[in-house]
């Protein structure tokens, strides 16, 4: 019996040790340890030998179960690490094959981007976004804004009309008094949006975009003015950019300036091949914006005692979205914005 | 205005580069757009020249050649000269090999027909004296010596400075105004007016045969008249021509020369009558009557109305006040005697005649934003001793003053400027004693109060400065570079972005992460749009808000949708090659309201599809799909999903769509747009062709239904059970419909349930499909165990047999 039991202890090894394929494996697992096999039939059988004989048998057999067994295992593994590797050398694939399937990317369009960029910043400096209505009472766009009965741009070949008494709004500008009835000092908004102009060429479109910006305190202060834009321009411009208010007029500020930004294109107007810089004509400076101190006559047109020009003050500003977005990303040619051309939005947003 | 920079320095002269003076003028506000040199490049080589000897060119009948004298230690040049008038004995402007001409270019020796030519003698025009070549070379004073520059003698170099003067400065539409510019901002000092000194004052009130009549005082305050006689009309001299070109006026004759120098010096226009063409030597200022004609001095003929105002003699209307004279009574070569208006003018009503008459003149640009009546004798003062000097004039009895003006002059407003106002407003102080520098250099008169300054306005500031405000940025403007960069305090107040703003801008994301390209289309369409997109009559996106004055027709009403612009931008891309497009667009949308000055405005989101659904890709096993309703369904499905907003579609034919193709979308019961395919002949009116899906959303209803603050659920603790059911109905049976039955017995175990297969063919009968449906089982307390979920299956099971007649399949 224990001879029959060292064969097969033997035999099974070395068939084992033979097997190519954890297929081969699988069959001798069957053939040597399986319920029909002779190994385990043998140990079942022990019983009924005699009991001198049992022990001895028992135990042997057991030790030869547990040597075939891990003998198997060693083999699967052996083999399973060995098949692996072939499988991974034939799947090899050619990896600068693009990506399947295409995963379309999508972009904003250039305005928009421009857009959320501005209302982005001025939160961050403390300012609330709102938002107006495009089509805006003559009232709103310029009786409150403080234009003479006879102002230039209230014309009809400036300004859109539908009625004798409302027109497309020519800037964002009628939201500070409509901002102002909505709610009481202190105000912080800005007001980005589309407005209307009768203009049309390379550098003017019908309609273009604005961003206003309000501030309505106790002791609001053109200097105060000065480091919003500051910020402004170092957070869209770049941390070197500087600003510089000039005088200027404009019928709801004053005072009124205008601002401009130091060049980021040159070093003080002039490129490094000495000729003038194209972007700010050699000036060092880019105007960006109109803004001032929020004249005193606009808030006698809120209808809230609270906006009493001897009590609070403040300062406003208009900027073109447009005009940013231009300056930032070379878009000289405004027109381009309302082509959308995919080639012109793919390069953006 | 352009202001030749010689000339401002005769009156105001800083020890300044001309760089750092455009510096301090454009930081104070009057900003200096550009700087051109006028004249010669250089003075080198220019003298003035004596012609020693001029004979006959040997082969050349219009050539002379001459020697000329250039000055002490030199020898004789010999040039060759075209010009008619050269003679021995002239006293000439030469310029020599080397020097550099107007032009920019570089003066040559040169041979003509044979003969060395060592420089030119000069015509004006070669110098910018004159607008045009008229009688050949200039000839000096004899009292010039040779060799003398010429920049000495002749204002032939020179800088012109053009300046962007603000509307509420037409005082500084004038050189001395910008010279007291240049006084306030520099410290440099004001040379006294040049109309300090009037050589007619105090001749009397009258002139003698003269009569002036304002009958429309309310639009002439003041109309001031002098006479001249013994006046020699003839070409003006070479410093006055040079000023009015320079300034970028023609030189015509000396005694408009003197209107229009007058004018660029004191910013007050002039007009200059023939006194013996005024009819009756009469002028009446009077409204004109509706329908009124006028020719004007452009030899074109105006109607006039009643709120324009014309000057007339005995025969009639000669001028439109303000704007342009007449040609009847206009100076001409034959001219001795000279009628000088100067007339203050109601700037508003002058502005509307100009805008109404589409007529611009440099007077009425100076007109219309109202001068002071001050300054119409000081420009009186200016012209009459230009007129005396000039052409041999004088003067004919005394000054017309004429207007209620002259009656009852208009007071000076004294205004209380607080010091503390001033670093209050400015952010930074600016001490008591500069303030009233300024004040004083920009012509205002200060004198101590309490707390401040008390500020007299100058009439040539009476419109622009009125109140307290006013005064601060006169005296803040001058140190706008010394602003500190502060920023507001706030008290309290925090900026914020809106929910809805933010909800927006998801909405939007959403959509660009699948893909889809943002366009931005015109607010303005044309009405023809509601016919191309099929709209019926009645329909609210009838309701266009219409421009009066449009730009063209295309443009000349607002959206009442975006299925418009984005059509447009599809047309626009399919042309130029850009194929298989997913192109979004949010932007208002308008529609007019009966009985409402302002229209409904809401801000739209929309897309259209065109094309196939992805470019084709290596791993593709079949085709990519064209972009139909359920890719438009998909990428809608994005963006609301995206927002939580509870949505559902109902089929419902929209004008434009295909109607068989086409969905109302509804956010809980509220609609909230569409989305569908575009109806063929909508396509063809765009030019396009093949698969065209789209959506639009309102927005702002849309945001409305977004769960922003979702709350938790326990999904992870007890897990799901999942079941498939496939489910036979007639094929008009709706999948929405299966999925109400389904969801209606359900009952609290059922999570969820959606189609994720439709199967059409002869195993499930003819006029019949099948629908797979994925069921999702879940409590929120247990387990749930097959037990558990057997008996609500069962009650779908006859849901959908009771509701939608469904048999199980297989
Ligand atoms: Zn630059």
């Amino acid at each position: 019996m224990l001879e029959r039991i060292e064969e097969i202890h033997d035999e099974g090894l070395g068939a084992i040790d033979a097997a190519g394929s954890t297929e081969q494996l699988e069959e001798l697992r069957v053939r040597l340890l399986g319920r029909k096999a002779e190994l385990p039939n043998l140990l079942r059988g022990v019983g009924e030998l005699p009991p001198q004989e049992r022990g001895q048998v028992g135990k042997r057999a057991n030790e030869v179960r547990k040597a075939l067994e891990a003998r198997l295992t060693a083999a699967v593994e052996r083999l399973d690490a060995s098949e692996l590797d072939a499988k991974l050398i034939t799947d090899r694939v050619d990896v600068t094959l693009p990506g399947d399937p295409l995963q379309p990317v999508g972009r904003l369009h250039l305005i928009t981007q421009t857009w959320r960029e501005l209302e982005d910043v001025f939160v961050g400096l403390g300012f609330t976004v709102v938002e107006g209505n495009e089509v805006e009472t003559v009232h709103y766009n310029f009786d409150a804004l403080n234009h003479d009965p006879t102002h230039p741009a209230r014309g009809r070949t400036d300004t859109f009309y539908v009625a004798q008494d409302t027109v497309l709004r020519t800037h964002t500008s009628p939201m500070q008094v409509r901002a102002m009835e909505a709610a009481p000092p202190p105000l912080y908004v800005v007001i980005p949006g589309r407005v209307y102009r009768r203009d049309s060429d390379a550098t003017h479109t019908p309609q273009f975009h604005q961003v206003e910006g309000l501030a309505v305190d106790e002791d609001i202060t053109l200097a105060d003015l000065k480091g919003t834009l500051l910020e402004f321009s170092r957070q869209i411009f770049g941390d070197e950019r500087d600003v510089r208010l000039r005088g200027h007029f404009f019928p709801f500020t004053e005072p009124s300036v205008e601002v401009d930004v130091s060049c980021f294109n040159c070093n003080d107007g002039w490129m490094k091949d000495g000729s003038r810089c194209p972007l700010c004509r050699g000036e060092g400076w880019i105007e960006i914006l109109g803004a001032g101190e929020v004249d005193p006559n606009v808030y006698s047109y809120v209808n809230d005692d609270r906006y009493d020009p001897e009590k609070v003050q403040g300062f406003a500003w208009g900027m073109g979205i447009e005009r940013i977005a231009f300056l930032k990303h070379g878009v000289a040619d405004l027109r381009l914005f309302y082509e959308n051309d995919l080639r012109f939005l793919e390069q953006f947003g | 205005m352009k202001v030749p920079y010689s000339w401002l320095r005769e009156y105001s002269a800083p020890d300044l580069t001309l760089s750092e003076l455009e510096h301090v003028l454009t930081l104070s506000g009057t900003k200096v757009e550009s700087i051109q040199h006028h004249g010669i490049g250089a003075p080198e080589g220019f003298v003035v020249g004596k012609v020693l000897t001029c004979e006959q060119h040997p082969d050349a009948d219009r050539l002379r050649v001459t020697t000329v004298d250039v000055g002490e230690g030199e020898e004789p040049q010999q040039i060759v000269c075209g010009a008619p008038n050269v003679a021995a004995g002239q006293t000439v402007a030469v310029v020599r090999p080397g020097a550099i001409m107007p032009d920019g270019t570089k003066l040559k020796k040169a041979k003509l027909r044979g003969v060395a030519s060592l420089g030119m003698i000069l015509s004006e025009d070669e110098l910018g004296l004159a607008g045009e070549r008229a009688g050949g070379i200039m000839v000096l004073d004899d009292d010039l010596v040779a060799g003398t520059p010429l920049v000495d003698v002749l204002p032939v170099f020179d800088e012109v400075i053009e300046f962007e003067i603000t509307p509420n400065r037409p005082d500084c539409l004038g050189v001395y105004g910008i010279a007291r510019e240049v006084h306030a901002a520099t410290g440099a000092a004001l040379a006294p007016a040049p109309w300090a000194d009037d050589s007619a004052a105090g001749s009397g009130s009258e002139i003698p045969g003269v009569t002036i009549n304002v009958e429309a005082p309310e639009l002439n305050p003041r109309f001031t008249a002098r006479a001249f006689e013994n006046v020699t009309i003839g070409p003006s001299p070479i410093w006055l021509k040079a000023r009015l070109l320079a300034a970028g006026m023609r030189p015509i004759s000396n005694v408009v020369d003197i209107t229009n120098y007058t004018m660029l010096l004191t910013g007050h226009p002039l007009h200059a009558f023939d006194l013996d063409e005024v009819a009756g030597a009469t002028l009446t200022i009077r409204r004109a009557h509706d329908g009124e004609q006028v020719d004007t001095l452009d030899g074109q003929t105006r109607t006039l109305d009643a709120d324009m105002v014309v000057i007339e003699d005995a025969e009639g209307p000669t001028s439109i006040a303000g704007v342009m004279g007449g040609a009847r009574s206009e100076v001409s070569e034959t001219t001795t005697r000279v009628l000088m208006e100067v007339a203050t003018w109601v700037g508003d009503n002058i502005q509307r005649t100009s805008n109404k008459l589409a007529l611009r003149s440099e007077a009425s640009g100076r007109n219309e934003k109202g001068l002071a009546p001050e300054q119409a004798l000081e420009a009186q003062a200016v012209a009459t001793g230009l007129m005396l000097e000039l052409t041999g004039a004088t003067v004919l009895g005394g000054t017309i003053d004429a207007g209620p003006f002259a009656a009852d002059p208009w007071p000076e407003v004294t205004l209380r400027l607080r010091e503390a106002r001033v670093e209050g407003i400015l952010g930074l102080a600016i001490p008591r004693a500069e303030q009233a520098a300024t004040l004083t250099a920009l012509g205002f008169g200060v004198a101590d109060a309490p707390d401040g300054l008390d500020v007299t306005v100058p009439g040539f500031r009476r419109n622009d400065v009125t109140r307290e405000a006013d005064l601060v940025e006169e005296v803040g403007r001058f140190d706008l570079d010394k602003l500190p960069a502060t920023l507001p305090k706030r008290r309290g107040t925090a900026g914020r972005m809106p929910l809805d703003a933010r909800l927006r801008r998801r909405a939007v994301d959403a959509l660009i992460g699948r893909g889809a390209y943002e366009i931005v289309g015109w607010s303005f369409t044309e009405p023809g749009v509601a016919d191309k997109l099929r709209l019926p009559e009645g329909d609210p996106r009838r309701s266009f808000v219409a421009l009066q004055n449009p730009m063209s027709e295309d443009h000349s009403v607002l959206r009442t949708t975006v299925l418009g612009s984005l059509l447009d931008a599809t047309r626009f891309n399919v042309a130029r090659g850009n194929a298989d497009l997913r192109l979004i667009e949010q932007g208002a949308v308008y529609v007019a309201r009966e009985g409402e000055q302002l229209p409904h405005e809401h801000r739209a989101l929309g897309a259209v599809l065109h094309g196939r659904s992805s470019a084709p890709s290596w791993g593709d096993e079949r085709a990519p799909r064209p972009l139909d309703f359920f890719a438009a369904k998909g990428l809608l499905a994005a963006t609301l999903d995206a927002l939580r907003v509870d949505w559902s579609v109902r089929a419902e034919a929209q004008p434009f769509l295909h109607p068989g193709r086409s969905a109302t979308v509804l956010a809980g019961d509220e609609v909230v747009g569409w989305v569908g395919e575009v109806h063929p002949l909508v396509a063809r009116a765009w030019e396009l062709e093949g698969a065209l899906a789209a959506f639009e959303l309102d927005l702002d209803r849309v945001v409305a239904h977004a769960v922003a603050v979702p709350y938790f659920r326990d999904l992870t603790s007890f897990p799901p059970v999942r079941q498939d059911l496939a489910v036979i109905v007639a094929e008009d049976v709706a999948a929405d419909d299966v999925l109400r039955a389904v969801r209606g017995a359900g009952g609290k175990l059922l999570d969820g349930v959606r189609v994720f297969d439709v199967y059409r063919g002869a195993q499930v009968g003819e006029g019949r499909k099948s629908l797979a449906l994925a069921l999702t089982f879940q409590a929120p307390d247990r387990t749930l165990s097959d037990e558990d979920v057997a008996p609500v299956r069962d009650k779908v099971v006859a849901a959908l047999a009771k509701h939608v007649g469904g048999e199980l399949r297989g």
